[in-house]
Parts: C-alpha cells; structure tokens; sequence
C-alpha cells in the first residue's frame, strides 16, 4: 500500500542520496533459483529473492476439471498464489485466499495465457500452484519468476521466459525491486513483467502517485532488471539442464 | 462470469474486428469517444452518500455508509476507506448469485486503488474524529453493478467518486455514530478517475461496449488525479502491451479526464 506520507511511523527509505538498504536504485537483491526441487509435479521452482521465498509447481497438461469449462481450441490456464500464514514478517495471517490473493492470481493467470503456447494442447489445463513462504516485498513478481522456470521444468512450450520485478518511488526516486518498507511506505509501486525478447509487458499493475515521465522511467528502469532476472533465470536452468560439453542457450 | 459462453456477441465478434479493419465501431462511435454519461448524485436517503453512475446503457449505483471500526495496526490516527463490488444478478444472464468472483474484486480492488493512492478521502482528517476506545471512521463504498453493457470499470470508479462527493460525515456521540445526522461534507483532497481502453485485435477502444468487450484480448485500466498524477493502472487480460502504447494510453486519459471530472 503506497501512500500518505505524513505518517509518524513512515521509516526513511533513504539516507545520505542511497536506499537504507545500501542498494543502489537500479539494483536487485540477491537471487537464487533452485530448479526442480519436488518429485510430485511436473516441473517446480523455488525462488529466493531478498527474503522471499516462492515456491512454483506445475501440473498438466491435464484434464479439465470442472469438465464444462474445458476449451476445445486452447489450453486453460489456472494460476493458484496463496500466502502461507506464517509468511510475514507480522503477525499470523489467515489461511487460504483472500481478495489481494484472488487478484494476484488472476493477473498471473493473464501472464501465462499469453506465454504459454496454449493452443498446441486444446481441452487441457495447466495449473500453477504458486506458494509464498516468506514475504519480504514482491511475492506476486518471485512468484512469476519461479512460475515461468517452473514450466521450462515442466517441459511446457512458451514464447520466452517470463522475468518479473517491482519498481517503484521511495522518497522521491524511482528505483527497482522494492523491499518490504519499500513496498509498504514508498509513494508508488509498479509490478512488471516482461517477455525480455520482444520488449513486452505481460503484467503491469501501478499504486500511488506518479507523473507520466516517472511512469516512463520506471519502464525503462524494469526492462534492464527484468534481463538481469532473466539472466539468473537462465543461468539456473542451464545448470540444471546443460550438457557437459555443449554450449548453452 | 463466463463471457465466452454469451454466443450472440461471440457471433457479433467477426463483425466487430471487421469494421475495425475500416477504423470504425459498431455504434458508430471515435475510438477514443465516450458513450453519453450521467451521473445522479444523492440517489439514495439512507445511505450517506451516493450516486448512480451512467455510461451508455451501463449503470453502477454507488453507496457510501460510515461505520466505527479499529484502524491499521501502522496507521491507528488514520481512519479507513474500503471498496466492494457486487455484480447484481440483476445487471447480465452471465452474472451468478453468490460470493464475489475474480472480476468483481478485481474491479473493486482497482477503483480502491485510485481513491487510496491519490488519498481522494482526507483519512488524516478521518482519523481524528476517533472514539475513546481507539475506533476510527471507516468509509464504505460499495459498487452495485445494475446493468452491464460494457465498461463497468470507469462507470463504478466515476460512482465511487460522485458518492464520496455527495457523502455527509455523521455526527458521533461517546463515540457512536448517530445516525441521519450531519457533521458537513467529508473532507477530500483529490478527485479521481479511470479510463479503460480494450485491445480488439490490435486497436485500443476507450469505453467498450459488451460486444467489443468479448471481442478483446486484454484490458488497460488507468486512473488519474485531477491535478495530473497516474494514480492507478492494471493490465487485465492475455494480451501484452508495449510501453510505448502504454505511455499513450495514460497520455490519453489526462486528456479524456475532465469530460469525466466535469460530472463529478
């Protein structure tokens, strides 16, 4: 929630022209990606980010159920995001979807049904089961990370990866992967998720007060962060799925 | 709802696109041009603010009610605006009785974001008509979608808005609202709008109609104060967007917002 500043209990985001975090405003937190860490799906992510973590599993192609919503010319997407209760850095939250989870899931749906290839299995489903454990600012932007490397995992067919982050204004700059304070206190917060191939926008959701020349530079601010994620994205696959020898990618 | 089973606009969809290809619309309409729209504000009596929204044949009544309730744990001197919508089974053969779907919270969730980030309701100023034992004013503002016919995000978002300037504070005694009572108008500090623009096979329509609405591949909303900020945006939908058809969409809507500024 972006918003009123006049808060007394607002924290600096900024001291001494950098972010309290010592990032710099174009600079990601570390990230890791584990590819294929469960056995039961067919293919799984899990995605550190600063202290995130989101965990990614893929089922189907499969089997619509309920049977009247299948689609004989394309494959539905599903996409499930759920905060577990323990995930935040307060208190317990409550079990199961509430209204943000059910809109983030809808907006991570879109993403997909636009990367997927989903008229090259008709009368099927892929469902994208995606669990945040820890929160730290960002899940719906990890977890679109982890889902994209899921599917590669999964042996699904897409147009490019999908490479996420949140950009957004905190004390008066535009920076890139906003932390929890970040996230909560700035003046704006703007997830983005790019296809890094064609330049296009898959997600694009905005809170708080920008002008258009911010809006464009907080644009170009997400395009050059989003090919570092797909890099690390690429880089895990590659050593995942590389073969000794051949060069990859 | 399930817009796909509606087979006459699936049928219409061909028809839609074709004109298209001519840079026409079905109803005869700009591609950046608002059906007629009206707004009724103080429609209702009991609730303390309201008005009822009209973009073509698209209707969304908006009512406001204030309630005593506990603050957000980081903003206790602050009092609380919440945004829900309802999709009366009433308003399309599509909608279902029952609890809110993806669409309906997504439409509520968007018109909340406009009114938060541009902090349309002085929640300072709410905050400060507090109770002894801590409660704070909350604002409801709760969207009635009565006919749908394309739209019904700009339509709410423009109801949402004439509500909250039609709302009256009520008056509270030891801390308990009296109701019918009126302690002046509540405090706002912007106004704020939307404007959605729908991709039919490649071209951005403001202010779709239901047709050109099952004929889209995906949705931008974008929300704007009166003194010139992006307060909101959402992409909705499986098509992508460049930024450059992003920038001038929300180029688009500082310049089509004071046709909808002036009916509010």
């Amino acid at each position: 929630m972006a918003g009123n500043n006049n808060n007394p209990n607002k924290p600096k985001l900024r001291d001494g022209g950098r972010r309290i975090s010592g990032r710099g405003d174009d600079e990601l937190r570390p990230m890791s990606i584990e590819v294929g860490p469960m056995v039961r799906p067919e293919g799984s992510a899990i995605v550190n980010w600063g202290r995130n973590k989101v965990l990614a599993a893929v089922y189907g192609p499969r089997e619509v159920f309920p049977k009247h919503l299948t689609d004989p010319h394309k494959a539905l997407i599903n996409a499930r995001y759920i905060m577990a209760p323990f995930s935040g850095q307060e208190e317990h939250g409550r079990a199961g979807p509430n209204r943000r989870s059910i809109e983030v899931s809808k907006v991570i749906k879109h993403v997909f049904e636009n990367n997927v290839l989903v008229h090259s299995f008709p009368k099927t489903t892929v469902d994208l089961m995606l669990e945040v454990l820890q929160s730290d600012g960002g899940t719906r932007v990890s977890a679109i990370n982890a889902a994209s490397v899921a599917l590669v995992d999964a042996g699904i067919p897409i147009r490019d990866i999908v490479s996420a982050v949140s950009v957004g204004k905190a004390d008066g700059k535009m920076v890139v992967d906003l932390d929890k304070d970040e996230d909560n206190w700035g003046e704006s917060d703007m997830p983005l998720a790019f296809s890094v191939r064609t330049g296009e926008m898959l997600l694009f959701q905005m809170d708080g007060m920008l002008t258009i020349e911010e809006l464009s530079t907080g644009i170009d601010l997400g395009f050059e962060a989003a090919k570092k994620v797909r890099a690390i994205q690429t880089d895990a696959l590659v050593r995942k799925y590389a073969i000794p020898g051949e060069s990859a990618q | 709802m399930d817009m796909d089973k509606m087979i006459l606009e699936q049928v219409k969809e061909e028809y839609v696109k074709e004109l298209l290809k001519a840079g026409k619309r079905t109803d005869g309409r700009a591609l950046d041009q608002y059906r007629e729209i009206s707004v009724t504000k103080g429609y209702l009596r009991n609730a303390e603010g309201s008005a009822l929204a009209c973009i073509g044949a698209t209707k969304v009544l908006a009512g406001v009610k204030f309630d005593m309730l506990e603050p957000f744990a980081d903003r206790p001197a602050e009092g609380v605006v919440m945004v829900n919508c309802e999709f009366s089974p009433a308003a399309h053969p599509g909608f279902n009785p029952g609890p809110p779907d993806e669409n309906s919270i997504e439409l509520a969730r968007v018109v909340d974001r406009g009114i938060r980030s541009a902090e349309a309701v002085d929640v300072a100023a709410l905050g400060a008509t507090g109770s002894p034992d801590g409660k704070v004013l909350g604002v409801f503002i709760d969207l009635y979608v009565l006919d749908h016919s394309g739209n019904l995000t700009d339509c709410a978002a423009l109801a949402a808005m004439a509500a909250l300037k039609d709302a009256k504070v009520p008056q509270l005694k030891a801390g308990k609202i009296v109701r019918g009572s009126d302690a002046g108008r509540l405090s706002l500090r912007r106004n704020v709008v939307t404007c959605t623009f729908e991709n039919v096979a490649g071209s951005y329509l403001l202010d779709a109609n239901f047709e050109e609405e099952v004929a889209s591949d995906g949705r931008l909303t974008i929300g704007v104060s009166d003194d010139g900020f992006v307060c909101a945006g959402q992409k909705s939908g499986a098509a992508s967007i460049t930024k450059d058809a992003l920038l001038g969409l929300a180029r688009a809507t500082m310049k089509k917002s004071g046709e909808l500024f002036a009916h509010i």
